[in-house]
């Protein structure tokens, strides 16, 4: 159970620091917004999951190295194209909505992640509406599949499948790590390895 | 000692952060105030998890009341509906569309305009300038509003 907590956390940690990176930057304003707020919202939900797994989060969040984590590969993809990082939010949702409602009976924060979580389907939901008939989106989706089934244990991926309307192939698996997550940990790490001993904040 | 109704008035005087016209108690997040054995115990719930409000609110209850102990509580207990009768009309009387009740909500998926009561409001943005909030704009009058989310 603790193991698949940790996925929990270091998927939202993750996601919602790549969420982040389009503060600014986003094609609309809305969207800036939108993504800011959703990555606030993620990184809170990776601290509340931390909190039951550590007395000190902010140590088991930024103290491991790089290959201990237990993010899902889907997560950790530095997407700069609008297409691709509008499927991977479309796909992590549908995933993560299937995962936190198994956990929801055995972990109470679990079921507050998921009042929260259902602001993030709408959004997303809204993206797949507007852009299912674009063959730039479907090709995004196709290509990100394997990494979204990746997120879920093995026997809630044809839930998955069924839900997002296309066949189970291999998973791309936890444990295995992009060439993109090694600097994104030295980006994330960087305040508090660099923080003076007794600072705070 | 102070007594449990002591420590509610001075919670009712901790104005939220982010939106200072309600209180802490109007809101909703005190959860229990226990006077006994001689210690003050306040279990407080967060409302949203990424809200960076939560650090202040808890500072703020042990400013106000220092001899208290401040649990917060993680769990499911805080929706909106936990949001007092009192605190729903402060936020209207301040432009904030107060959050409707979990099961009027799914069900009618109405949003009233809080200036002008009309129900002919458009979502302009699921997300706005803190978690809690969205962004919708009244057809009527033709006022943005900002919409507390019934979570």
């Amino acid at each position: 159970m603790n193991e698949l907590l940790l996925g929990l956390a270091d998927d939202e940690l993750v996601i919602g620091w790549r969420d982040s990176e389009w503060t600014g930057i986003a094609p609309m304003l809305e969207e800036d917004v939108a993504f800011s707020s959703i990555a606030q919202n993620e990184i809170g939900h990776a601290r509340a999951v931390y909190e039951l797994l550590s007395d000190d989060a902010d140590a088991l969040a930024f103290d491991r190295d790089p290959t201990e984590y237990r993010c899902a590969p889907l997560v950790q993809l530095h997407l700069l194209d609008w297409a691709h990082t509008i499927a991977r939010r479309w796909l992590y949702e549908v995933a993560d909505e299937i995962r936190i409602g198994a956990l929801m009976d055995e972990v109470p924060v679990a079921a507050k992640i998921n009042r929260e979580e259902a602001y993030h389907r709408m959004h997303a939901e809204m993206w797949h509406e507007r852009l299912k008939a674009e063959p730039r989106f479907r090709d995004a989706v196709a290509e990100l599949w394997p990494y979204a089934l990746g997120v879920l244990q093995p026997e809630q991926r044809a839930e998955l499948a069924a839900r997002v309307g296309l066949d189970e192939v291999a998973a791309v698996e936890r444990g295995t790590f992009d060439d993109s997550f090694a600097p994104l940990h030295d980006e994330m790490t960087m305040v508090r390895r660099s923080a003076p001993a007794g600072a705070q904040w | 000692m102070v007594t449990a109704e002591e420590v509610w008035a001075a919670l009712e005087e901790i104005p939220d952060p982010e939106i200072p016209v309600v209180s802490l108690v109007d809101l909703g997040v005190i959860r229990s105030v226990d006077v006994s054995d001689g210690r003050v115990r306040v279990a407080f719930t967060p409302t949203f998890l990424g809200c960076p409000a939560l650090e202040f609110m808890k500072r703020a209850i042990e400013e106000r009341v220092p001899e208290a102990e401040v649990e917060v509580v993680q769990d499911d207990s805080w929706s909106t509906d936990k949001i007092t009768a009192a605190g729903r009309e402060k936020l209207r009387a301040a432009g904030f569309a107060p959050p409707a009740p979990r099961l009027v909500q799914i069900q009618s998926q109405v949003h009233r305009c809080p200036y002008c009561g009309s129900p002919e409001t458009r979502l302009e943005n699921l997300f706005g300038p803190t978690p809690c909030r969205s962004l919708r704009y009244c057809e009527s009058c033709r006022q943005p509003f900002e919409q507390f989310k019934t979570i």
